[in-house]
């Protein structure tokens, strides 16, 4: 290598950039020229590490993530916008009433609800569920009924194991008819920790 | 069409493209033409019909957004008088920064394919194959384009 050559590979020498300072300023212009689709942020919890994602609509997903953020991500990139960052300050608010709530200073959650991940008959299963007051629990043939199909509990379940914005939209207050404590996306242990938080009495 | 989180680009490519410019551009504007090189990517990056050849997308934008800064740069000591360019005439750098007897003024100088190329090859440590593919020409294109570079550049320093 050439004494030039050798100069020139000094070229970049220097302190990186301030990361976070660079990631500060990137979200904030970002969220003034209206391109933050998709800003998120993790939060520790009783029931490990939560990853909520809020859109200018609302709460769009809160997820169990076990290692998967990265799958998560992706999927939101796919199905909401790719323009998705991580802005912990837009997620203040529903953080802060998330761990009122773990805390138990918080019966409801007042933040805006977006469904853009929500489809078809799913809808009304879900926003029926979301209706499911504290410390309540329904059945997966009531909230069938209250999306219209009465008969159609398993899908209303298939709809609930899809749940985009599990906690939030309680459908860990759905059960079965005969008492049983059915499934749950984040696994039953978790379940029956929100049910006992809410004092729903000592189901399953 | 699967465009991966635009936070996964800025986590995996900031911190070279923040050395690249910083070569291409010099450490005093590398940072703002970061921040804006990546706003302009995030108005654009739904609008892109394929997730292919990510990096070599924001490199482009990357070098048109450092060749807008340097027309700025040129412009403004005609409009200031002459007074106000004395200081200018230190150098206003940190000590982080190599002793310059005009090689990177020289290098800023280049036909901006030799500038990118050489910035690539010797600032990032890049083979041709991989700077070829960052610039969208061949690799065979890159070498010369380092080449002659080079070769400009020994002329400038020979001087």
């Amino acid at each position: 290598m050439s004494e030039l050559e050798r100069r020139l590979a000094r070229g970049g020498d220097g302190p990186a950039p301030d990361a976070d300072r660079l990631s500060a300023a990137l979200r904030q212009r970002a969220a003034a020229e209206g391109l933050l689709d998709v800003a998120y942020a993790s939060m520790d919890s009783p029931l490990g590490e939560l990853l909520v994602a809020v859109t200018p609509r609302g709460l769009v997903r809160v997820a169990y993530v076990q290692e998967a953020t990265e799958a998560v991500l992706e999927d939101l990139a796919n199905r909401v916008s790719p323009r998705v960052l991580r802005a912990p300050e837009r997620t203040d608010e529903v953080r802060d009433e998330l761990e009122e709530y773990f805390a138990g200073a918080r019966r409801g959650f007042d933040t805006p609800i977006d469904w853009s991940l929500v489809r078809g008959f799913a809808v009304g299963v879900l926003q029926a569920t979301a209706r499911v007051p504290f410390g309540q629990v329904t059945t997966y043939r009531d909230v069938a009924g209250a999306a219209g199909s009465p008969r159609a509990a398993r899908a209303a379940g298939n709809a609930l194991g899809s749940n985009p914005i599990p906690i939030v939209v309680p459908c860990h207050r759905v059960l079965h008819a005969g008492g049983g404590l059915g499934g749950y996306t984040g696994g039953l242990e978790r379940k029956r920790f929100l049910l006992r938080l809410e004092g729903a009495g000592p189901i399953g | 069409m699967r465009l991966p989180p635009f936070q996964a680009l800025v986590d995996a490519h900031a911190v070279e493209l923040h050395r690249f410019l910083v070569g291409y551009l010099g450490p005093d504007d590398a940072e703002d033409c970061l921040q804006e090189t990546l706003i302009s990517a995030l108005r654009a990056y739904p609008r892109l019909n394929h997730g292919e050849n990510l990096r070599a997308w924001l490199y482009t934008i990357a070098r048109r957004k450092a060749t807008d800064v340097g027309r700025g740069r040129r412009r403004l000591p005609r409009t200031r008088p002459l007074a106000d360019l004395e200081p200018a005439a230190e150098p206003s750098v940190g000590p982080h920064v190599p002793a310059d007897d005009g090689l990177w003024t020289s290098v800023r100088l280049l036909p901006d394919k030799q500038r990118a190329a050489v910035v690539h090859r010797f600032v990032l440590d890049l083979d041709y194959r991989s700077i070829g593919e960052r610039m969208g020409i061949s690799e065979e294109a890159a070498r010369q384009n380092v080449s002659e570079g080079l070769r400009r550049l020994r002329k400038e320093m020979d001087r």
